[in-house]
C-alpha cells in the first residue's frame, strides 16, 4: 500500500504471534529498546487458532514483569488487526510511537558511569 | 432413672422434663469485667444457663473459662463453650480439668470458625482434635475417668455434655446423619444453629424423631432475633450456613421504617410458642448478642417466665 | 509435586542488591514441572533483574544454570567449581535445593527466589492445587480417594462443619469442601456409615508435628 509508517519501528516478522515468547519482549527492553509490541489477528480470527490469546498472555505477564521491575509497563504492547488492515497497522505504528515518544528514553538504556 | 452427670441447673431442668430455655453471651474484647457483669444481670434469673463463646468468628476475646467463672461469682450459671481451632489436646484436657475445678458444669464442644474469618487470620492453625473427637474426649474423662491416652484421671471432671448442630449446612440428607454421631460420641444436649426457615428446620426435625435422636439427647432450637432488614439480609448473604428466608426479609422490610426490631422480635416469639409444642423439642437456645437487655422481654412475651426451679 | 511459587522481584532484588555478579540455578524437577523454576524460568528471570538493575545504574552480571535435581548430591556436586565464582547464588528450586546447596557449599551464600508451598498437582495447564499435606499416616483410602487432612480447612475427620455451604468451605468460595464431596459420594454409594462412626485422634507424630522427618530404605543403605 505504501503508506508510511515511523522509522523508529523495526519489524520483526513472525509465523504467527503465538511465536513470540516473554523472553523475546524482556530481552528487547533488556537491551535497550524503548518500546516494544505485538501486532497479532484479530481475536477469534488467528490462523492457528490461539496463538494470539497465548501472546495477550505473555505480553500481560512481561508488563506485570516490568512493573515490578520499576520499568513503564506501557513500553510493551499487544494490538489485534486483520492482515488486509493495512492503515491500522500504520496507525498502530504511529500510536505506539508517539506513546514511546511521551514516556522517553527507556530508564534501562546504559546510564553513563557518574 | 440414672444419676445426674454434673448435677448443674440445666441438667435437672431438662431431666425434670421442662422446657429449658439459655441464653448466651460474648466475653468483652478486653479484661473489662465490669462490661461483662453488666450484660449477665440482664440474663439473671431469666435463663437456666448462659453459654460464654469462646473467640467467637476468631476473633480475641477473654477467655471463655474466665468469663465463665466470673458468671459463677454472680450467680449465673454458664455453659462453657471451647472450640477445636485453637488448643492441641493437652490444653484442651487441661483447661477442662480447670473448668470443672472452678465450679463449672456445662460445655459445648464446637469445630470453631476458622481463624481466618477472624483478627489473627495469620495464626497458626491447631484443630489437633475435631468437635466429635472433642465430645468423645469429654464423655472419657467423665464417664471412664481416663484421659484420651488411657492415663486415669485423679478426681474426673464430671460436665453435662453439649454439642452444636447446623440443620442447614450442606448437605442438608447428612446433618441429621451427623447430629446422630454427635449425640452417639457423648452429647447430652445439643444447641442449633440459629433458625429462621422452620419449614426446613421442621423437616429436619422430623427426621430426628423418626431416628429417635430426641429420645438420645435433649435438643434446643436456636433463636436469634433479627434487629434489622441489614442483619436480615447480611445473615442471608454473609454468614455460612445460614438460611434466611426471602419472606422473613420481606416481613420485616413491611415492618415500617424503625419497626424491623419489634417484627424481628414478634417473629422469635412467634418461634418460641411453636417450638414449645414441636416433637422433640426439649427448649430454646436464645442467642441475642450484645442485645443481651432485651432478653428479659423476649423471654416475658415467650411465656417461658419465671424459669423453674429444681433442687 | 512440590509446587512453589516465585518470589516478587522486589525481594530477590533486595537479596541481591550488595552484589554485582550471581548465578541463578534452576532445576530439571518439581519447579519445571509447575513451570516456576526451570531452565525457561531462569532465563526470564535473569532478564528481569538485570533490566532492574541497569535502571538502577548499576549492572548486574547473571548467568544461567539448570541442573537435573537440587535434592540429591550427585548434582549439588555438579556445580562445585563454579559456585565460588559469585558473589551469591539464587536459586529456583523448592526449599530443598538451596539447603541443599548451603550444606554442601558453605562458603557461599544461597538465595531462594520462590516461596515453596504444597505437594499438588495440576488442573490443568497453569493451574495447581494442593492435594497431600504429608501427614505421614496416609488415610484417603477410608475416604473414597480424597483427603481431609489437605483438603479441609480444619482437618476435620467428621466433616462437614457448619460452614458448609453450596460445597464450598466456609474460608471461601474458591477453596471447594472436601467433606461434601467425600459425604456426597458416599451416600450415593450407600456407604454412609464409613462416615457415621468416630475415628479416633489423628496421630500427629508422622507429620511435621512430631520433628523433623527422615526417610530410610535399609535394603539400599551403603
Amino acid at each position: 500500500m505504501r503508506l508510511n509508517y515511523p522509522s523508529s519501528v523495526k519489524v520483526i516478522q513472525i509465523p504467527c504471534t503465538g511465536r513470540v515468547d516473554i523472553l523475546h519482549l524482556l530481552k528487547a527492553i533488556e537491551d535497550g529498546a524503548d518500546g516494544v509490541y505485538v501486532a497479532g489477528c484479530l481475536e477469534g480470527e488467528c490462523h492457528f487458532l490461539t496463538g494470539n490469546l497465548k501472546a495477550k498472555k505473555r505480553v500481560q505477564f512481561v508488563k506485570k514483569a516490568l512493573k515490578e521491575a520499576g520499568v513503564e509497563p506501557e513500553r510493551v504492547e499487544m494490538f489485534n488487526l486483520s492482515a488486509g488492515e493495512g492503515p491500522r497497522f500504520a496507525e498502530i505504528a504511529r500510536e505506539m510511537a508517539d506513546r514511546i515518544k511521551s514516556l522517553g528514553p527507556s530508564p534501562v538504556r546504559m546510564k553513563k558511569a557518574a | 432413672m440414672n444419676d445426674l452427670k454434673s448435677g448443674s441447673n440445666l441438667e435437672k431442668i431438662l431431666r425434670a422434663g421442662h422446657f429449658a430455655f439459655t441464653g448466651e453471651c460474648g466475653p468483652p474484647k478486653g479484661a473489662n469485667v465490669k462490661h461483662l457483669k453488666e450484660k449477665v444481670a440482664h440474663l439473671k434469673g431469666k435463663v437456666d444457663a448462659v453459654n460464654i463463646t469462646d473467640n467467637q468468628t476468631a476473633v480475641v476475646r477473654m477467655a471463655s473459662w474466665a468469663a465463665s467463672t466470673i458468671l459463677i461469682q454472680e450467680g449465673v450459671e454458664p455453659n462453657f463453650q471451647m472450640v477445636c481451632r485453637d488448643r492441641n489436646r493437652l490444653a484442651i484436657q487441661s483447661d477442662i480439668l480447670g473448668v470443672y475445678a472452678m465450679g463449672i458444669r456445662n460445655m459445648l464442644c464446637l469445630s470453631g470458625d476458622h481463624q481466618s474469618f477472624g483478627n489473627h487470620p495469620q495464626a497458626k492453625n491447631v484443630y489437633d482434635i475435631d468437635s466429635m473427637q472433642l465430645i468423645a474426649l469429654v464423655k472419657k474423662m467423665r464417664d471412664e475417668g481416663k484421659f484420651i491416652n488411657d492415663e486415669d484421671i485423679d478426681a474426673p471432671p464430671r460436665l453435662f455434655l453439649g454439642a452444636a448442630s447446623n440443620p442447614f449446612a450442606e448437605p442438608f440428607e447428612f446433618r441429621v446423619h451427623r447430629l446422630a454421631l454427635k449425640i452417639a460420641s457423648g452429647a447430652d444436649f445439643i444447641q442449633t444453629q440459629c433458625i429462621y426457615n422452620m419449614e426446613r428446620f421442621r423437616e429436619f426435625m422430623k427426621r430426628v424423631v423418626d431416628m429417635g435422636l430426641h429420645e438420645k439427647s435433649y435438643i434446643l432450637a436456636g433463636v436469634t432475633p433479627m434487629k434489622s432488614v441489614g442483619m436480615a439480609q447480611y445473615m442471608a448473604k454473609s454468614v455460612p450456613g445460614m438460611d434466611v428466608p426471602d419472606s422473613l426479609i420481606n416481613r420485616l422490610k413491611g415492618a415500617g421504617k424503625g419497626k424491623a426490631a419489634e417484627e424481628g422480635i414478634k417473629f422469635a416469639v412467634e418461634q418460641i410458642e411453636e417450638f414449645k409444642e414441636m416433637e422433640g423439642i426439649a427448649g430454646v437456645h436464645l442467642m441475642a448478642i450484645e442485645w443481651e437487655h432485651m432478653v428479659p422481654e423476649i423471654a416475658e412475651r415467650a411465656g417461658v417466665l419465671p424459669r423453674p426451679e429444681v433442687s | 509435586m512440590i509446587v512453589a511459587d516465585r518470589k516478587p522481584i522486589q525481594e530477590i532484588l533486595e537479596m541481591v542488591k550488595d552484589y554485582e555478579r550471581v548465578l541463578i540455578l534452576g532445576c530439571k524437577g518439581c519447579v519445571t514441572v509447575c513451570n516456576v523454576g526451570g531452565d525457561k524460568e531462569v532465563g526470564i528471570l535473569a532478564s528481569i533483574l538485570k533490566i532492574a538493575r541497569k535502571k538502577e545504574g548499576r549492572p548486574l552480571e547473571v548467568h544461567e544454570r539448570t541442573l537435573e535435581r537440587q535434592c540429591d548430591p550427585e548434582y549439588i556436586d555438579q556445580v562445585k567449581d563454579q559456585v565460588s565464582q559469585y558473589d551469591a547464588v539464587i536459586s529456583m528450586a523448592c526449599g530443598v535445593g538451596p539447603q541443599f546447596l548451603s550444606e554442601a557449599y558453605p562458603q557461599q551464600r544461597f538465595y531462594p527466589a520462590v516461596n515453596t508451598t504444597f505437594f499438588g498437582g495440576a488442573l490443568g495447564h497453569g493451574v495447581w492445587v494442593e492435594r497431600c499435606a504429608g501427614c505421614g499416616t496416609c488415610l484417603i483410602h477410608y475416604f473414597d480417594g480424597l483427603c481431609p487432612i489437605a483438603r479441609c480447612s480444619k482437618s476435620l475427620l467428621h466433616g462437614p462443619c457448619g460452614g458448609s455451604a453450596k460445597g464450598k468451605c466456609e474460608i471461601s468460595k474458591d477453596v471447594e469442601c472436601i467433606w461434601d464431596k467425600i459425604v456426597r459420594k458416599k451416600m450415593e454409594e450407600g456407604r454412609i456409615e464409613d462416615v457415621t462412626r468416630i475415628r479416633p485422634a489423628k496421630d500427629w507424630r508422622t507429620a511435621r508435628d512430631g520433628g523433623p522427618r527422615k526417610s530410610v530404605r535399609e535394603e539400599l543403605v551403603q
